[in-house]
C-alpha cells in the first residue's frame, strides 16, 4: 500500500461515522440554495462562474481536492489533502462544510461551519444539481451569481498606493486581526484584489448591509479602496 | 602604507569612540515616551516602533505590568468572561522593540522635555505621549472618595474593584437593593453604566429575582436609551428603576458607613451601592500642565497634539477632542493618527489625512447586543462626527446575536492591535 492510499484510508475511517449518519438524511436543494447564500460571498456556481476568492463550485462532485487544472490558487494545506487523495463527495464535502479547519489545516476557508447536519445536507443537494450525477436530487435551473455591483474598468484599473493602504488599513485592524482569525469577525487578508474592491465599493453603495462597513467604505474614495485592498493583498 | 589587520581596528575603535562622543549619541535616534499603556498608549507605543522600523526610540510607562481592559468588564460582572480573559501583559510590546518601564509617572518638566517616574528615574522624550485614561473628580458625589471605594466600588478602572463589585452583588440578600450613582457628562465609556445595570439585572435575575435595581442618574438622556430601556422592559421587567434629574437623580449624596443613600433629601437604605463619579483626565496630564478649567486635555483636531505644547500629544479619554466618545475604540484610532504625525515630524514619513472612528458595542441580555458608531475627521474646530449609524429597537433575535458575536470578535481583534 502506498503511502497516498494510507493516508485516504485514514481519512475515510475517519469520516465513516459521520457519513453513515450524512447519509440518512434526505437533502432539500431548495433550502439548500437559501443557506448556501452565507457560502455566495465567495463561490460561484451555476452557468458562468468562475473563481473569485473561494474556487468556484461546479462539478465539486468527484473532484480531486486543489485539483491543479482547475486554476484556482489552494492553499497549501488544501494542496497537500488533494495530493493525499482527498476526492470531493458527499461524506468529505460534509465533514469539510462542518469545519474546514478541523478536516484540512491550513485552509483559507474562513467559515466557521454549519453546525446542522440537515443544513449541510441541504447545501450539499444543492451543490449536486451542478455536478455530473445529480442522482435522486431533483434538478433545480443553474444560476450564475452575478459580481454584487459592476464597476467601470477604470476603477478596477486604479493601482493602490501600498503605503497610504497601509496607514489606512489601520483602522480596519482594530477588529479585523492580521492572522486571519475569523471568530464573530471575518478575516479580510490575501484577498484578490478585485474582490476586495468590488466589495468594499458594495458596502460604500450600501448594497452589503453591515452598518459599520457602510460607514467605514463610504467615507473612502475609489483610490483610498484601491489602497487599501493593495495593503491586505500582501498579508497572508 | 599597508593595512594590517591590527591597524584596521585600531582606526576602527578610533572611530567607534568618536560615534560614543555624548552629543554625537544623543541626537542619534528621535526618542518618544508614552505614558500609560491601554487602549490609546498601547496602540501608539505598538505602532510607533513597528512603522518606525527602529528609526526611533520608543518607550512604554504603564504603572501595571498586567493591563485590565475596562471594556468587556461589565461582561465579567454579567458572567459572560472570566476576569483572566481581561488581563493582558506587555510582552508583545517588549517584543516589537519598544522598551516597557512598569513605573508610575509622576513628573512631567515640558521646559526640559523630561519625565519624573516614582523611583526618580528621568526620561528625555523629544515627543511625549500621555494616555493616562481618566480620574475621579473630588466632590463629585457628596460623602464618597478614593478611600470609600473599598466600600462603595466605582469598578470603573478595571481591576481589583471590579471584582469587588461582583463579589458584593452575588453576596446580596435576597429581596435587597443594588444602587448605581450613575456619572454626569462627560465620561469613560458612554453606554457603559446601563450595561453594567443590564449585566446585573441579568445576574440578579436567576440568583436573587426579587431584587431591585436602582438607577441614579443625573442626565437627562444618555447613550442607547431607546434600546436600553426597550430592553430591560422586555428582559427584566419590573426589576429597575431610573431616577434621573426630574426626581432629583442630580441632588445625590452617599453615606458608605451606613450603606445609606440620599435622592434629594430622602434616606434610602442599599446592599450595593456602585459610585461612577464624575470624572477627568488622568492625574498625569494635569501635572504636566496640559488640562484646562474643565480637567481635559485640549488637542488640535488633525493630529491629537495639544493645544498647549507642541512636544506632546494626548489619547483618549483624558483628550477635549469635539465629538467622539470617550472609549477604547476612540483611544486606539486617535493613536493611529498621533503616530503618523509624530512620524512625521521625526522622521520625515508621509503624513496621511486624519480619519477617525469608533463603536460601542453593548450587551443587554444573552446574545442581545447592540451598537453605536461613528466616522469622523478633523475641522479647524474639533474631531467632528461625518456620519453615525446605530442597532434599532425591536430587532430580531438573529442580529442582536450576530451583534453580540461581533463584539467578540472585536475584543479580540483590538486587544491583539494593542498588545500585539
Amino acid at each position: 500500500m502506498t503511502r497516498r492510499l494510507v493516508l485516504a484510508g485514514v481519512i475515510l475511517g475517519l469520516l465513516l461515522p459521520q457519513a453513515l449518519m450524512a447519509a440518512d438524511l434526505i437533502g432539500d436543494a431548495e433550502k439548500g440554495e437559501v443557506i448556501y447564500r452565507r457560502c455566495s460571498g465567495c463561490h460561484e456556481v451555476g452557468a458562468g462562474a468562475d473563481n473569485g476568492i473561494g474556487p468556484e463550485l461546479n462539478g465539486i462532485f468527484g473532484r480531486a481536492a486543489a485539483s491543479e487544472k482547475h486554476g484556482y490558487a489552494y492553499s497549501k494545506g488544501l494542496k497537500r489533502m488533494g495530493a493525499d487523495g482527498l476526492i470531493w463527495e458527499f461524506a468529505t464535502l460534509d465533514a469539510y462544510i462542518e469545519n474546514p479547519k478541523a478536516l484540512v489545516s491550513g485552509t483559507r476557508m474562513n467559515f466557521p461551519g454549519l453546525k446542522n447536519p440537515q443544513d449541510r445536507a441541504d447545501v450539499l443537494a444543492y451543490l449536486r444539481s451542478f455536478s455530473d450525477m445529480p442522482q435522486n436530487i431533483p434538478e433545480s435551473s443553474p444560476t450564475a451569481f452575478a459580481p454584487e455591483v459592476t464597476l467601470p474598468p477604470e476603477v478596477l484599473a486604479i493601482v493602490g498606493d501600498r503605503d497610504y493602504g497601509e496607514y489606512l488599513a489601520s483602522e480596519c485592524l482594530t477588529c479585523h486581526q492580521t492572522d486571519g482569525d475569523n471568530d464573530g469577525i471575518p478575516a479580510i487578508i490575501g484577498w484578490p484584489t478585485e474582490d476586495f474592491v468590488i466589495a468594499m465599493h458594495a458596502y460604500k453603495r450600501q448594497i452589503r448591509p453591515h452598518p459599520v462597513m457602510q460607514m467605514m467604505a463610504t467615507r473612502l474614495s475609489d483610490e483610498e479602496i484601491a489602497a487599501v485592498a493593495a495593503y491586505f493583498a500582501t498579508l497572508q | 602604507m599597508t593595512l594590517n589587520r591590527r591597524a584596521f581596528i585600531g582606526a576602527g575603535l578610533a572611530t567607534s569612540a568618536l560615534l560614543a562622543a555624548p552629543t554625537v549619541w544623543a541626537q542619534a535616534k528621535p526618542r518618544v515616551v508614552v505614558i500609560g499603556g491601554g487602549a490609546g498608549g498601547a496602540t501608539a507605543a505598538r505602532y510607533l516602533a513597528k512603522d518606525s522600523k527602529g528609526a526611533l526610540d520608543v518607550t512604554l510607562v504603564e504603572a501595571n505590568p498586567i493591563y485590565t481592559t475596562c471594556f468587556f468588564s461589565n461582561l465579567y460582572l454579567g458572567g459572560f468572561r472570566a476576569f483572566e480573559s481581561l488581563q493582558h501583559g506587555y510582552d508583545g510590546i517588549a517584543a516589537g522593540g519598544v522598551t516597557v518601564i512598569n513605573a508610575m509617572a509622576t513628573g512631567v518638566d515640558r521646559a526640559a522635555r523630561t519625565v519624573t517616574l516614582a523611583g526618580g528615574e528621568v526620561l528625555a522624550y523629544d515627543r511625549l505621549v500621555l494616555s493616562p485614561g481618566i480620574d475621579f473628580k473630588d466632590g463629585s458625589v457628596p460623602g464618597w472618595s478614593a478611600d470609600a471605594a473599598e466600600i462603595m466600588p466605582h469598578a470603573y478602572k478595571a481591576g481589583p474593584q471590579t471584582q469587588l463589585l461582583k463579589a458584593q452583588i452575588a453576596a446580596m440578600p435576597q429581596g435587597g437593593t443594588f444602587a448605581m450613582i450613575a456619572p454626569p457628562n462627560p465620561y469613560r465609556c458612554p453606554p457603559g453604566p446601563y450595561e453594567r445595570i443590564s449585566m446585573v439585572a441579568h445576574v440578579l435575575k436567576t440568583s436573587n429575582p426579587t431584587a431591585k435595581i436602582l438607577l441614579i442618574d443625573p442626565k437627562d438622556k444618555y447613550s442607547k436609551q431607546a434600546l436600553f430601556e426597550e430592553g430591560w422592559e422586555r428582559h427584566y421587567p419590573g426589576m429597575i428603576e431610573r431616577v434621573g434629574p426630574e426626581f432629583g437623580g442630580d441632588k445625590v449624596e452617599v453615606r458608605p458607613a451606613t450603606m445609606e443613600i440620599v435622592v434629594d433629601g430622602t434616606v434610602q437604605k442599599v446592599d450595593v451601592c456602585n459610585v461612577i463619579p464624575g470624572q477627568m483626565a488622568g492625574k498625569i496630564a494635569g501635572i504636566a500642565g496640559v488640562t484646562d478649567d474643565k480637567g481635559w486635555a485640549p488637542v488640535h483636531a488633525d493630529s491629537m497634539k495639544s493645544k498647549m505644547d507642541a512636544n506632546v500629544f494626548i489619547l483618549g479619554d483624558a483628550s477635549a477632542q469635539g465629538d467622539m466618545p470617550k472609549s477604547g475604540y476612540s483611544a486606539n484610532s486617535q493613536a493611529k493618527v498621533a503616530v503618523m504625525a509624530i512620524r512625521g515630524e521625526l522622521t520625515g514619513s508621509k503624513v496621511f489625512p486624519a480619519k477617525y472612528s469608533n463603536t460601542c458595542w453593548s450587551l443587554i441580555a444573552p446574545d442581545d447586543g447592540v451598537k453605536v458608531g461613528a466616522a469622523y475627521e478633523p475641522t479647524p474646530e474639533k474631531i467632528a462626527s461625518t456620519s453615525n449609524f446605530i442597532s434599532k429597537p425591536g430587532e430580531d433575535a438573529a442580529l442582536r446575536k450576530q451583534t453580540y458575536e461581533e463584539s467578540i470578535g472585536w475584543y479580540a481583534g483590538i486587544t491583539s492591535d494593542m498588545f500585539g
